[in-house]
């Protein structure tokens, strides 16, 4: 699959991606979009409830979300969009048609560079409103309009992808994407960016593309890419036995990591799609499109030009999904100050299982991380304790101190004072206890250094520098 | 209009409305009566003013709702059996608005299931009579308006207007009916027909009270993005050609019954005497416009019915074994005939296949029909023309017939297609007692001065 040469087929994706924009009212009403933790049915207007005589109101956040989306694409935004209505019934859909941008969508050509280098184009992105959610119980269903109409930015990328790697690569440069441009809360497991891939295989000498499958609903990089996978190795054995694929809509379990038919092409539905008469076409001027696409902050790709030489792009890549992480990285290094260490200390530290919690809180300022790294690279700090102090910013009791004020608070600024440490050594070698590792060290057994060194430490409660224990140590015991 | 002030009190007004009601309960006007309420804001009103204080341009006058419109704590079923039960939580802008300057609501009156017709028949309530003849019809579809204030049970009446729904019944029972430039009023709260085609108009006895109802309601609204800015008022389209144009095409249409030519030719006439250059168009494509109007009004009724799907609010079939018969069986027994046919007409347009040759031609004739007006008011400052080709007919004469009925339309359609204003006024008597209306066409945004104009050739 890797080896594309070694393959009897040609595999070719194109990926369809909703987005549920992060906005503050939902796209057609003035209602709350945001509704976790909330009751079912109570972020819901008698616009998304789809009374009768309810008129939807286009809200103007959600375009200028979408128009930074655009700009995370670096796509053309089309002047003159509107919107349409396709119909089908289902009781997630109130109105009984979910208005879309089937006509003219808002976001024109664009593209997403991978990590790779490869570029696949956008075809296409259009705003359109969620549907409500349905829960299934032996003898009954329950209807939750909470998520009516929320924004959805729906984007559509050409056939550019070619392997499952890449279709993982794309979905996951494509969030970043998003994420970086503040478009979505990105919270791929509350479903606010779902997956459509559209599957086929052709023999390489063949020009035309083979019938796709498309596998609906995707939401984890793990899925799509075991999809792939899994589609590749169905397609290509239906193909082998002279049969042909047929074009359908399948569904992906990751508990049996198999995709099943959901529903032919013969049983499409049939959308009658209208223009949408309760909305005017929404004409943007250029000044407008031109102030919102300059919002766009930077991209990840424009963190990895940043970071090219100062951060290994194996950490890189895995600090580019937190965002906040990277920016206060890039603070620092624009103000000419080392970034390293604390780009180690992210990776090592703050990404270990047992301290992810800690990206719920305040992230350390950059000027308490840039303290911190002089701190240790000073050796007022022990590594040991520059990790204990970073770990102990993220509490809000400390969140507002220095890192010295913290690391004096805690006792853990190193002693490196030669004469101090001199005259701990000299108590130590003193001490009737220590004589015989003294004699021992003198015969050869270099080893027991470590032992009264050790001791040293403890005699100075932790805040001595080992190294400069170590070397005062063998001096006096030449 | 008559205003309740020191000298005449709300509560009389709006006892003398009730009575009337009550007297005229053969005709089936009213679905719903809301006597108590009525009262009750009557009472409120009277007190206001003993103490002097303001109480708004229609203080006490009792009116009637369409029952389209959505007004909070009143049912708005459109007279369609699926929507029974269903009792509005909120008001339509327009219902809001007359409120707020005093006026009483004493009831909901009939239409055509969501203004699905020509004659208030298709209702779930039966058909309304005609204020003239009892065993003709109203028109329609708001045939409920028009009745309600041609026999002076109300002061004035709220309409909607999609092909001719105000206009029609409006001649039929010879009082004034206002079909606004669209967008004019705000349509938020109003039971949707075909948006692209739905204004909001009023009926009453005299001209300039359409005048003060339109500088009511006329207005941008955030609820409903195809309002226009401002415009009502603003005397920015004045009418000062004096020139008034007749379309060659309906004057020779054989269809049009000759007591109704007889009166557009005299009004015309009178027109010429009173100073007027009486300027004859021809407007060819005009002959389309029935056509593109039933592609793309049942295209967007198909639509907009969509939400009665018995999951949420209003009537649900107690035959229910699956999801497919919830939808189908509250469907089926919810709209009437003429509902459904209009449902089969819109989604054959709109299915993959078809939405070329018909829907977007509809829509390229529309385009065409916008064109021909524009030209047309070039050269004049308003057009005269025949609303319907017939008087009010039997009641059951055409029920049989759907295409007989949608040609009633084939006069007031091109007004709604092309968005324009235009005012029925009364202009007499028939021999056999029947009223004669006919209708005055402006230009975009002209309302104001088209209502004036509208008001003086009466």
């Amino acid at each position: 699959m890797t080896e594309e040469k070694n393959q009897k087929y040609q595999i070719t994706i194109g990926i369809e991606c909703h987005v549920q924009l992060n906005t503050k009212t939902k796209l057609f009403s003035e209602v709350d979009n945001d509704a976790r933790g909330k009751e079912p049915n109570s972020c819901v207007s008698p616009v998304d409830y789809a009374l009768p005589g309810m008129l939807p109101r286009l809200n103007g956040e959600a375009v200028k979300t979408a128009i930074r989306a655009g700009a995370a694409m670096r796509a053309k935004i089309n002047p003159m969009s509107r919107f349409d209505r396709k119909h089908y019934f289902y009781p997630d859909s109130p109105k009984g048609y979910q208005i879309t941008q089937f006509y003219h969508p808002i976001i024109g050509e664009g593209s997403i560079i991978l990590p790779s280098g490869k570029k696949i184009r956008i075809e296409h992105a259009h705003l359109e409103g969620d549907a409500g959610k349905l829960s299934h119980f032996d003898t009954y269903s329950l209807v939750d309009l909470n998520r009516v109409d929320t924004p959805l930015l729906e984007i559509v990328s050409m056939p550019d992808i070619s392997s499952a790697e890449e279709a993982r690569d794309y979905c996951k440069e494509l969030w970043r994407s998003m994420i970086y441009a503040n478009v979505t809360n990105g919270d791929l497991y509350n479903g606010n960016m779902r997956f459509d891939v559209n599957i086929s295989l052709k023999k390489p000498e063949d020009k035309k593309l083979g019938t796709r499958a498309e596998i609906k609903n995707l939401n984890s990089f793990r899925s799509i890419e075991r999809a792939v996978l899994y589609e590749y190795e169905r397609q290509s054995k239906i193909l082998d036995s002279g049969e042909k694929v047929v074009q359908e809509t399948r569904g992906w379990s990751d508990a049996t990591g198999k995709t099943t038919s959901q529903r032919s092409k013969e049983e499409a539905q049939d959308y009658r799609y209208m223009p949408e008469p309760d909305l005017p076409p929404l004409n943007l001027a250029k000044d407008f499109i031109d102030a919102e696409y300059s919002k766009c902050p930077k991209l990840p790709n424009d963190y990895r030009t940043e970071f090219k030489d100062i951060i290994p792009s194996d950490t890189l890549e895995i600090l580019l999904d937190y965002p906040e992480l990277v920016k206060v990285l890039s603070e620092i290094n624009v103000a000419n100050k080392p970034i390293g260490y604390i780009s180690n200390l992210f990776a090592s530290v703050l990404l270990a299982e047992e301290n992810q919690s800690l990206l719920n809180d305040q992230l350390p300022t950059s000027a308490q991380l840039t303290e911190l790294a002089e701190m240790k690279e000073k050796k007022e700090l022990s590594s040991t304790s520059a990790k204990e102090v970073f770990v102990k910013l993220f509490e809000p009791k400390h969140a507002s101190k220095s890192p010295r004020e913290l690391a004096k608070e805690l006792n853990l600024i190193q002693e490196n004072d030669t004469g101090a440490l001199e005259k701990i050594v000299d108590d130590v070698l003193a001490n009737p206890a220590t004589k015989k590792a003294q004699e021992d060290y003198k015969a050869g057994q270099e080893k027991v250094l470590g032992f009264l060194v050790g001791q040293v430490m403890k005699e100075s409660k932790g805040k001595a520098n080992p190294g400069a224990v170590s070397e005062i140590l063998k001096n006096k015991l030449k | 209009m008559k205003i309740a002030d020191s000298s005449t009190s709300a509560v009389s007004l709006v006892e003398s409305s009730l009575k009337r009601i009550e007297e005229t309960k053969d005709y089936n006007i009213f679905t719903y009566v809301d006597k108590n309420r009525a009262l009750k804001k009557a009472k409120e009103i009277d007190e206001k003013i003993k103490r002097g204080e303001t109480v708004g341009r229609l203080a006490g006058v009792p009116f009637a709702l369409k029952a389209n419109f959505l007004s909070k704590g009143r049912p708005a079923d459109a007279s369609a059996k699926i929507l029974t039960e269903f009792i509005s939580p909120i008001d339509s802008t327009t219902t809001e608005k007359l409120e707020a300057e005093g006026a009483i609501c004493v009831g909901c009156v009939n239409l055509d299931a969501f203004a699905h017709g020509s004659s208030t028949e298709n209702s779930y309530y039966g058909p309304t009579s005609n204020a003239f003849d009892k065993t003709r019809v109203a028109g329609g579809s708001s045939g409920g308006s028009a009745v309600a204030v041609a026999l002076g049970c109300v002061e004035f009446a709220t309409g909607s207007d999609t092909g001719g729904s105000i206009r029609q019944p409006a001649a039929f029972n010879g009082v004034f009916g206002i079909k606004p430039t669209y967008g004019t009023i705000s349509r938020y709260g109003v039971v949707a027909m075909a948006s692209s085609l739905d204004v909001i108009g009023f009926f009453t006895k005299a001209a300039e009270d359409l005048d003060i109802l339109m500088s009511i309601t006329a207005g941008q609204d955030p609820k409903d993005q195809t309002t226009l800015p401002d415009f009502y008022g603003k005397n920015d389209t004045p009418l000062n050609k004096k020139k008034i144009g007749f379309i060659k095409e309906f004057m020779e249409s054989s269809a049009l019954n000759p007591e109704i030519k007889a009166s557009l030719e005299s009004k015309l006439n009178e027109a010429k005497e009173n100073g007027y250059e009486i300027v004859e168009l021809s407007m060819p494509t005009l002959e389309y416009a029935l056509a593109a109007y039933y592609i793309i009004q049942p295209a967007e009724v198909a639509s907009n019915l969509s939400r009665y799907d018995g999951v949420r609010y209003g009537f649900r079939s107690s035959n229910v074994k699956s999801l497919d018969d919830l939808f189908a069986n509250t469907r089926d027994e919810g709209f009437m005939r003429e509902n459904k046919r209009r449902i089969m007409i819109g989604n054959f347009v709109l299915s993959s296949g078809f939405y070329d040759a018909y829907f977007l031609k509809a829509a390229k004739v529309r385009t065409l029909i916008i064109d021909e007006f524009n030209k047309a008011f070039e050269s004049v400052d308003a057009i005269l023309s025949p609303v319907s080709p017939n008087l009010a007919f039997k009641i059951g004469e055409k029920t049989s017939d759907p295409v007989l009925m949608y040609l009633e339309d084939v006069m007031s359609v091109p007004v709604n297609l092309a968005g324009i204003p235009a005012v029925a006024f009364p202009t007499g008597k028939s021999k056999d007692g029947l009223p004669l209306g006919l209708q005055l066409l402006g230009p975009r945004r002209s309302d104001k001065n088209l209502i004036k104009l509208a008001g003086k050739l009466a």
